[in-house]
């Protein structure tokens, strides 16, 4: 069983990051995991895209077409992938930036306002970790307690924000929960 | 030991200095410059040195100074800077000293593009350089191979006393795998008093050693061409590395694909396996010395109607597979190089239309 996930936003939202906690708290469970960045010539508030590549046996192309879900965190993340993810799958949404929906009845679609939360949760910054938790606990990939700890981890530099990401991670399950 | 998340690039500077090795000069290039990035930081912690040259042409000389002093040193780079190295290399392989080369290939001629290609192949296979001389080549096709590969090479490179070159691609080296670190890949360097020069109170000899590549005499320098053709004889008797994939099978088509690309053509391979057509892959791990007779006799499998060669180039492997298959079977081939990887559906449709 193959599990693809697209990250998509625009540089600095920290698109990167959160495909990468999600790889790393997957790797953690004994899956086979690629974490496969689309590079370019780009710059802070460029497009920035990552794919992450979950799998019980080892992946052979980690190039993908079709992801099984999308986490889109800006409007044309959403426009140009939202037609790209498999049939039953989940399409998160920030919502605080993006007004327009995926216009399909196949597939979950998961509206978060992940901005307004983070900034309620201490800073803007943290939206990616909003849009991750949240995205976890609908689409229950990997374990939500061993993920909020590869979160904590990663931060474990800076101190001093790791309780704003855990809150930030907190609400986001709480949303995703009650949606 | 457990395994860590990393990049190929950061893992391929980690494998070396596991490797053993503490010499690392190196030029920035996207896309491999994480590499520089994460050895700038990690070789103080192990008395290494990291040393940024003024361009890839005095890295390659750097290269050259400290092997010819007996230690053990590698670079990275890509590939307009391995055009710029080469005639390093071809002083390094002519004065028979050890030294490990990794080309994270983007797209070229030219400046080309910075996305994943396969386009130096000949480069790396045929010569970059001038002269009489072959690189031994590696092409992993992961992070974790691209670990194992480093660290072997600099073992290959001491047993054969000449470069070895890493052959990835920039998705190898921007995308991140859980690795592994082998212990039992883990040498000391050899002995070096055979061939370092003379003066280096590492050395533990008192014999007289020259590093040069000036032979000025016909004889003499036939006789060092000659000893470098004994190595890559001996190379091919003993280095040549591939994989089978579905190769078990009665297939029709036979696809010859590496690194990056044959990943994409396996998972091509297993979702048609499930439709019920069978195709294999051969996939060389190493690309000079070549697997000739392993293509051969996969090509010439009694079911098999036709080869592919799948590249991220406009066909260099394919050149390779027909000199092996030497006519036997039809030689096909596709391959895309703008820096799009080929989708195993579209290696599907082209598999398809062979049929």
């Amino acid at each position: 069983m193959q599990t693809e996930i697209k990250f998509a936003g625009f540089g600095g939202q920290g698109i990167l990051l959160s495909a990468k906690l999600l790889a790393y708290a997957a790797m953690k469970q004994d899956f086979f995991v690629a974490w496969v960045p689309s590079y370019g010539p780009e710059m802070r508030g460029g497009t920035a895209y990552c794919t992450v590549v979950i799998s019980d046996k080892r992946i052979g192309s980690p190039i993908i077409k079709n992801p099984s879900h999308l986490v889109a965190m800006n409007r044309p993340s959403l426009e140009k992938f939202a037609n790209d993810v498999k049939p039953g799958g989940v399409i998160f949404i920030n919502s605080s930036l993006i007004s327009t929906r995926s216009e399909r009845d196949d597939i979950t679609e998961l509206i978060v306002p992940a901005n307004d939360i983070a900034i309620k949760s201490g800073s803007v910054r943290a939206a990616n970790i909003v849009a991750l938790s949240a995205f976890a606990a609908k689409a229950k990939l990997v374990d939500l307690e061993l993920l909020k700890n590869c979160v904590k981890e990663e931060f474990a530099a800076k101190a001093k924000i790791i309780p704003l990401n855990m809150k930030a991670f907190d609400e986001g399950v709480n949303i995703a929960n009650n949606s | 030991m457990a395994k860590v998340l990393m990049k190929g690039n950061e893992a391929i500077g980690e494998a070396a200095i596991r490797a053993g090795c503490k010499n690392y000069f190196a030029y920035p290039i996207t896309p491999q410059s994480e590499v520089a990035e994460y050895l700038v930081k990690r070789m103080p912690e192990v008395d290494g040195v990291f040393l940024q040259g003024e361009s890839e042409v005095a890295v390659g000389y750097m290269i050259f100074g400290a092997a010819g002093c007996g230690e053990r040193v590698f670079t990275t780079s890509s590939s307009p800077g391995i055009s710029l190295m080469g005639e390093a290399i071809s002083y390094i392989a002519a004065a028979q000293v050890p030294a490990v080369f990794v080309n994270i290939v983007r797209g070229g001629p030219g400046l080309g593009g910075i996305l994943p290609s396969q386009g130096d192949y000949f480069q790396a296979t045929k010569g970059g350089g001038h002269g009489d001389y072959r690189l031994l080549v590696l092409a992993p096709d992961g992070v974790q191979e691209a670990v194992e590969m480093t660290m072997k090479a600099f073992t290959l490179a001491e047993k054969y006393r000449g470069p070895v070159m890493i052959l990835g691609d920039g998705l190898i080296g921007q995308m991140m795998e859980p690795v592994e670190f082998p212990d039992d890949l883990r040498t000391e360097p050899s002995n070096k008093d055979d061939w370092a020069s003379s003066g280096m109170d590492t050395r533990k000899s008192d014999k007289r050693n020259l590093v040069k590549s000036l032979f000025l005499d016909p004889k003499e320098l036939n006789d060092n061409n000659l000893a470098l053709k004994a190595k890559y004889i001996q190379m091919k008797k003993e280095e040549v590395l591939y994989e089978g994939y579905n190769t078990d099978v009665d297939y029709k088509i036979l696809i010859t694909s590496y690194g990056t690309m044959s990943r994409v053509c396996k998972t091509a391979i297993d979702m048609m396996k499930e439709e019920g057509i069978e195709v294999g892959l051969l996939r060389p791990k190493t690309l000079f010395p070549f697997p000739e007779e392993a293509v051969f006799n996969a090509a010439t499998k009694e079911s098999c109607k036709s080869v592919i060669s799948i590249e991220m180039s406009m066909g260099q492997m394919v050149e390779d597979v027909e000199r092996c298959v030497k006519g036997q079977r039809e030689i096909n081939f596709y391959g895309e190089c703008g820096g799009d990887i080929p989708t195993p559906e579209k290696i599907i449709e082209i598999i398809k239309e062979l049929l």
